[in-house]
């Protein structure tokens, strides 16, 4: 009686996996009925795959029956693979029993689309719905917006769910035509923009009356594939910024392509995902979010492609030696922010503690900056006499020879491919 | 030097301090009885808790330290290391000693200790609100135990109260020998005697005590955890990063 369900599971949870959103952060749905959940402030990773990934939420597909040909997507109607769909009762119940045992922070629910959009997100929202109003559900809710859908049904969706989604799919609309001629970045931008008025909208009603109902309070995100198409990473990162900034994303998510398919578009079946190459845009994205970094000072014409071998934060700094050495003791909190090596937690303490007095080297070590790495961009009370200026191919050779990074013992596994 | 010894409790420590001062003590090394181990070549004192002392520091710190920084300094408490102890006695003379704000000076070592001490403790207290896993049981109690390295029962406690509103649980430490009960209002303090002594693995509890459904949703939960593993993608290193080996017997997903 087991197998049935355990098969779906298999089947349903291996086909949503290829989504890399995990967040269960930033809701504000505090358990005040007396229900079961509470998915105020920060999110938990309740558990981490072998992969290294984090597992906070029930990521599933309602069903991965589909009438769309994407050939990067496992899915994709012309896939000979087991096809299964799940009941509203069942998710309700995985869901439920999930997160009573603390396994997870809430449900990630994505789906193939059957019939239609309508059809599609109408069966994902009378989920949300039952969750949260007979099951009294307050954990945390991801639901994909389905392009497509009608403005009513995404409206109601919002109204239960925590974040919502869309994939862009590829970095780029050419991209995307040459994989999924179906699709085009409009369809994810209409809906995308349709849910950022209403939460604005219902934000301000909110100002003015309490009891206004909240409206997807995690706010919206996206998800871009890394390494099935041929753009840049400047191209990458600038859809991401203009994402960020058109629809106030909470956050873009790059995921690097794993091939799932003997489609000739694709890189084959084998090759290895481009695991370094997505380190380096997720550090990009962080720049640009806690850093105050614009994209175009990391990637521009002159620079199209982020280094491999040192992370973009170094990169900039060796090409703007300019603006180094800075002293801590008396530099902006912005460009301390900007020493590689030194991060927003550390940046933080030492514009405190240098209240109390000039910051040596010790004190740094303590506080908790990559010592190692910044001393060659930063000054402190006691800091060497320098003579000589170094030149920015010296001081790399230098860090990268002092450097435990793990990506330097392995061999390249990211060949340029176009 | 003196060698100052206290009870292990917060209000013995806060009571040291409040010595410190009456006595016009000069270096003080503070023990806890635990950790003590007469010597007779050294004279000690033995700190008496009193509630009106350890209520006057507190009061006292309070108004030169944010929330934020009582809450840090009962989290290093919370550690129960004895060096801890030292940099918290020390910490809170440097405290009552100077100007408000000197809680931002990270370049004090005592200051700096304390506070990546809280890091720490916060951080085990959110591993264990994320490795938690509750087992149903027949009479529809959630059951679960733990051996935190350090002592957070008392700070995950409104997380758990909070977030499992609806149902009973029980989160038993089995090396400090204490749990919580939330009986659907309260939650209350329990201790049980086991006769014998409680495996630490997660599949303590005889299976005859537990929900008939339990099997079933832990082999989902089994099965999830493997099915949404991309297997290309292996990176045995980080996953230990994430969950230390040390943890993997709270975790159901990991028994084999």
């Amino acid at each position: 009686m087991f197998e049935r369900i355990r098969e779906k599971l298999e089947i349903l949870a291996d086909a949503a996996k290829y989504d890399v959103s995990c967040s269960s952060s930033g809701s504000n749905r505090k358990n005040t009925n007396k229900g079961l959940g509470d998915s105020e402030g920060s999110g938990i990773c309740h558990s981490y795959t072998e992969d290294g990934r984090c597992v906070s939420l029930l990521k599933i597909l309602l069903t991965n029956h589909c009438i769309y040909d994407c050939a990067f997507c496992v899915s994709r109607k012309s896939n000979d693979i087991k096809r299964a769909a799940f009941t509203v009762e069942e998710v309700v119940e995985l869901t439920m029993n999930f997160y009573r045992r603390n396994y997870i922070e809430g449900l990630f629910l994505s789906s193939g689309i059957f019939k239609n959009a309508d059809y599609t997100m109408e069966r994902l929202v009378r989920i949300v719905k039952k969750l949260r109003i007979e099951e009294r559900f307050n954990g945390y809710i991801h639901l994909k917006t389905i392009p497509g859908a009608s403005e009513e049904l995404l409206k109601e969706a919002g109204l239960y769910a925590d974040r919502m989604s869309i994939n862009l799919e590829m970095p780029t609309e050419s991209g995307l035509k040459l994989l999924a001629p179906e699709k085009s970045h409009e369809d994810v931008k209409k809906p995308l923009d349709f849910i950022q008025k209403n939460i604005v909208q219902l934000k301000d009603e909110k100002s003015l009356i309490k009891s206004a109902p909240k409206f997807v309070p995690a706010g919206q995100s996206t998800q871009m594939v890394i390494g099935a198409t041929p753009e840049t990473d400047k191209e990458i990162m600038h859809t991401a910024s203009n994402f960020y900034k058109d629809f106030s994303l909470k956050r873009v998510y790059y995921s690097g392509y794993i091939p799932i398919s003997t489609d000739t578009r694709l890189p084959i079946i084998g090759s290895q995902p481009p695991l370094i190459r997505e380190n380096r845009l997720y550090q990009t994205d962080w720049l640009m979010r806690f850093y105050g970094f614009d994209v175009q000072e990391i990637l521009n014409d002159a620079n199209p492609n982020l280094d491999i071998d040192i992370d973009p934060k170094l990169s900039w700094a060796l090409r703007n030696l300019d603006q180094f050495p800075v002293d801590v003791n008396t530099a902006d909190y912005k460009m301390i922010l900007r020493v590689p090596g030194i991060g927003v937690g550390s940046a933080k303490k030492i514009v405190q503690a240098r209240k109390f007095g000039r910051l040596h080297q010790d004190q740094l070590k303590k506080i908790g900056i990559a010592f190692k790495k910044a001393r060659h961009f930063i000054r402190y009370a006691d800091s060497p006499l320098q003579l000589r200026d170094f030149e920015a191919s010296h001081l790399k050779g230098v860090i990268l020879s002092e450097s435990t990074s793990k990506y330097l013992k392995t061999p390249q596994n990211q060949l340029s491919l176009f | 030097m003196e060698l100052y010894v206290f009870d292990g409790t917060l209000e013995g420590l806060l009571t040291a301090v409040f010595d410190c001062y009456q006595r016009k003590a000069g270096t003080v090394k503070i023990v806890s009885q635990e950790n003590f181990h007469p010597d007779v070549f050294q004279e000690s004192f033995t700190v008496v808790s009193a509630d009106e002392k350890a209520n006057r520091v507190w009061a006292g710190l309070r108004k030169k330290l944010d929330k934020d920084w009582m809450l840090r300094f009962y989290k290093s408490f919370l550690s129960e290391n004895p060096d801890t102890f030292q940099d918290l006695l020390e910490f809170s003379r440097y405290i009552l000693d100077n100007p408000a704000g000197a809680g931002e000076n990270f370049g004090n070592k005592h200051v700096l200790a304390v506070s990546q001490m809280a890091q720490k403790v916060h951080r085990e207290k959110h591993r264990m609100e994320a490795f938690i896993r509750f087992q149903q049981t027949a009479d529809g109690i959630f059951y679960a135990h733990i051996e935190p390295d350090f002592n957070v029962l008392p700070l995950i406690s409104d997380h758990f109260k909070n977030r499992y509103a609806d149902q009973k649980w029980i989160i038993y430490d089995l090396k400090r020998k204490y749990g919580l009960y939330f009986n659907l209002e309260t939650v209350e303090e329990v201790a049980f005697d086991f006769t014998t002594e409680m495996s630490p693995a997660l599949n303590a509890l005889p299976e005859t005590l537990l929900d008939p459904k339990e099997e079933l949703y832990s082999l989902l939960w089994k099965d999830y955890f493997r099915s949404t593993n991309i297997p290309a993608r292996k990176n045995m290193k980080l996953h230990i990063r994430h969950i230390p080996k040390r943890y993997w017997k709270y975790l159901s997903e990991k028994q084999v």
